[in-house]
């Protein structure tokens, strides 16, 4: 799964959580989550990563582990060759960490949280230009303000800027973080669920003014959505790759047309049948899992992760778990069913039916 | 005011709500807000019946509006009757006074709505919601909590498991589930759902539907679903009604407004609607915002966005035409809008043959 030109590197990346105990805690076992579990992924240049899966699946500790705000407990993240949490804790490093994390932004669900509802949204997108650029004088710093408003659409910038965060709404508050984001010029930008709180109406409007600007200022995204159709429109579009998460791992991970066009993993099947089209008729509405709720995160299943669930299940996915079999297009799947002449095909099944 | 000569309810067709010229409204500092605009529109027994509309199009106090449960300082207006089965008494639902709404709701129309989190008492077990409304109600309190096994196995969860936990102890898509089973404790004719998957995961969501089509052959119910996802309302609704600006623009069968939908707004709602197979080319937002409740726009109130407006538009509000089948639009040019505005994503289901 590496790419050329890579911005960022997550190499075996885990990141476990581990209740300290408390009050409670000294008469229990101490519990851990492995949120993440060793995961390796590259961005490259103008990249589009789509993460996708159910939540608790740990896309977004993934995705905050990739922008540099949450340590791993195991693994490296590296920015153009720059180990993240190397830069944070020595003196000397190649890259300093505050301009890795200035490089690595992100966009959360809610915009109205993320404006401070007592500034007027100039202050807003000026004090981050302010800080970051010192150097540039008040006027340059308010003439690029305005033109990045103009250019998404938040018209006329002059009378735009007065407005309190109250007087927007979402889809333009929406806007108004993303502009702010995009004002530090950043490498990567990360956007949690950044879409999934605008009407259905405006979403395909936000995703493509995602992806003009990543032409003008050649960004990367990682893209987290719950949300099947949304993750391929933008996948799509952009020539992307989507990767599944199914309790802390990436079970699929390829091009979108091969995920959603070919899925090898019955999880990222199950996702395919949960998200329905206007235009395919009844659909089937026999479930394609065998139990509808995720398993207890402290205390995952042996083997493959999702055999309890799976409907394809055999004996030898409750005691070994399969590694990732990818292809030569980058299309991998942790599903022994990838791979033809695996043991699991002479392996008697424990679906019962 | 929209009328019609379709103002009577189709006679072929048994009604379990007939609601006329619904009108729900707030006063705020800036004038009088109006939610729900001179609606009308009937309920079939046994169907499942899905709204769509913007956030704030007034599905969800139109819904509200059914079992009298607008909020105060709201004011709801106009008649909604309720028809009980095997030929009862028609209620006008908007006179009942406490003790029978009290009656009336959960015994005979159940809701369930968005966030089951809040609709739980952290403090009580799942147990003690169902015996409380069972007593509540003055039913047989064992036979209930049978039939609660029964219909939280049919939703896939572990009845006794279920029943001992405190409500903090269940996940999103476990209480959802639990609270779909606790409105149907007390056997209601009717089961109205206010976005009840849209906080769950899409897996859950597809599941829940799915499980509910189950239950709605064996519990003979009447479906009301809301909610503004489209692609999943379509795989569970017989009709959709679609709201644009606090007032009905379309309603008709789910293939009709699918594959002949004769309102420009649906056309685009549909166009803009994300889905896996839609070519992503043709893809296109609504421009425009959605209206203001305080504001009253004279004519068409989708004319502000409308590709195809015109002076008529603004003249006079379009009245809902009869397009046959029960499949009903309120747009002067409903003939012309399916030239005007195609849809990409059904032309290209067409052409690559049937669907899987």
């Amino acid at each position: 799964m590496s790419v050329d030109n890579s911005i960022l590197s997550v190499d075996d990346v885990s990141v476990h959580f581990t209740d300290s105990g408390g009050f409670l805690g000294l008469f229990g076992e101490r519990q851990t989550v492995r949120a993440v579990d060793g995961i390796s992924l590259d961005i490259g240049e103008n990249d589009v990563v789509t993460l996708i899966g159910e939540s608790g699946c740990g896309k977004s500790t993934l995705g905050k582990a990739i922008i540099g705000a949450q340590e791993p407990t195991h693994g490296s993240i590296t920015y153009r060759g720059q180990d993240i949490w190397e830069a944070k804790n020595s003196r000397n490093p190649d890259i300093p960490f505050s301009e890795i994390r200035r490089s690595l932004q992100i966009i959360h669900q809610d915009p109205g949280s993320a404006l401070n509802p007592n500034q007027r949204i100039l202050t807003s997108l000026m004090l981050p230009l302010k800080k970051w650029n010192p150097n540039l004088g008040e006027e340059e710093r308010r003439k690029r303000v305005y033109a990045l408003l103009e250019r998404v659409g938040l018209t006329p910038a002059e009378d735009f800027v007065e407005r309190f965060p109250h007087q927007l709404s979402g889809g333009e508050k929406q806007r108004v973080v993303l502009v702010r984001s995009l004002l530090l010029n950043p490498d990567v930008i990360l956007a949690d669920e950044a879409i999934s709180a605008l009407d259905v109406s405006l979403r395909v409007e936000m995703m493509d003014l995602m992806l003009e600007l990543q032409d003008l200022f050649n960004t990367s995204y990682v893209f987290i959505s719950h949300d099947l159709s949304n993750a391929r429109y933008i996948a799509e579009k952009s020539g992307g790759r989507i990767a599944v998460m199914y309790l802390g791992r990436i079970v699929e991970v390829g091009p979108i047309e091969q995920v959603i066009g070919n899925p090898q993993h019955p999880y990222t099947q199950a996702l395919k049948w949960a998200t329905p089209n206007l235009y395919e008729g009844e659909g089937d509405d026999d479930l394609p899992i065998r139990k509808i709720d995720i398993p207890d995160p402290t205390n995952r299943p042996s083997g493959c992760h999702f055999h309890p669930r799976c409907p394809k299940a055999r004996e030898v996915c409750e005691t070994n778990d399969p590694g990732a079999f990818e292809d030569e297009d980058g299309h991998a799947a942790r599903c022994f069913r990838a791979d033809d002449t695996h043991e699991y095909w002479d392996s008697p099944s424990i679906v019962d039916d | 005011m929209r009328t019609s000569n379709q103002n009577d309810s189709d006679p072929d067709q048994d009604v379990v709500f007939e609601v006329r010229d619904l009108e729900v409204t707030f006063g705020t500092n800036r004038g009088e807000s109006r939610v729900v605009r001179n609606v009308d529109f009937d309920i079939y027994r046994n169907e499942t019946l899905g709204m769509v509309g913007e956030s704030g199009s007034g599905k969800s106090m139109t819904s509200s509006a059914l079992m009298n449960a607008v909020v105060s300082p709201g004011e709801t207006s106009g008649e909604v009757t309720y028809y009980p089965p095997d030929g009862g008494e028609p209620i006008s639902v908007l006179d009942l006074d406490e003790e029978e709404l009290r009656k009336f709701r959960w015994g005979e129309v159940a809701m369930v709505f968005q966030g089951a989190m809040s609709s739980f008492n952290p403090v009580k077990k799942v147990r003690g919601h169902f015996k409380e409304t069972l007593e509540d109600h003055n039913r047989d309190v064992e036979a209930g909590l049978e039939r609660a096994r029964q219909i939280l196995g049919d939703l896939y969860l572990d009845p006794d498991r279920v029943l001992d936990s405190y409500p903090y102890e269940l996940s999103g898509g476990m209480k959802q589930r639990a609270l779909v089973a606790l409105a149907l404790i007390l056997e209601p004719e009717v089961l109205v759902m206010d976005e009840p998957t849209a906080a769950l995961d899409l897996l859950m969501q597809r599941s829940i539907v799915s499980l509910l089509k189950d239950l709605k052959e064996e519990y003979d119910l009447t479906i009301i679903f809301i909610t503004h996802d489209l692609p999943l309302l379509t795989k569970l609704a017989d009709r959709l009604v679609v709201m644009y600006a606090f007032d009905i623009v379309e309603v008709g069968s789910t293939e009709e407004i699918l594959y002949d939908a004769a309102h420009p707004y649906t056309r685009s709602l549909l166009n803009a609607t994300p889905d896996l197979n839609a070519p992503i080319e043709e893809m296109q937002s609504i421009s425009g915002s959605k209206p203001d409740p305080v504001t009253n726009i004279p004519g068409c109130s989708y004319r502000p966005r409308c590709p195809m407006a015109d002076e008529s538009c603004a003249e006079a509000e379009p009245p809902m035409a009869d397009r046959g089948n029960g499949h009903r639009t309120a747009c002067f040019y409903h003939d012309d809008v399916s030239d005007e505005i195609p849809i990409p994503a059904m032309e290209a289901a067409e052409e690559g043959g049937e669907g899987e």
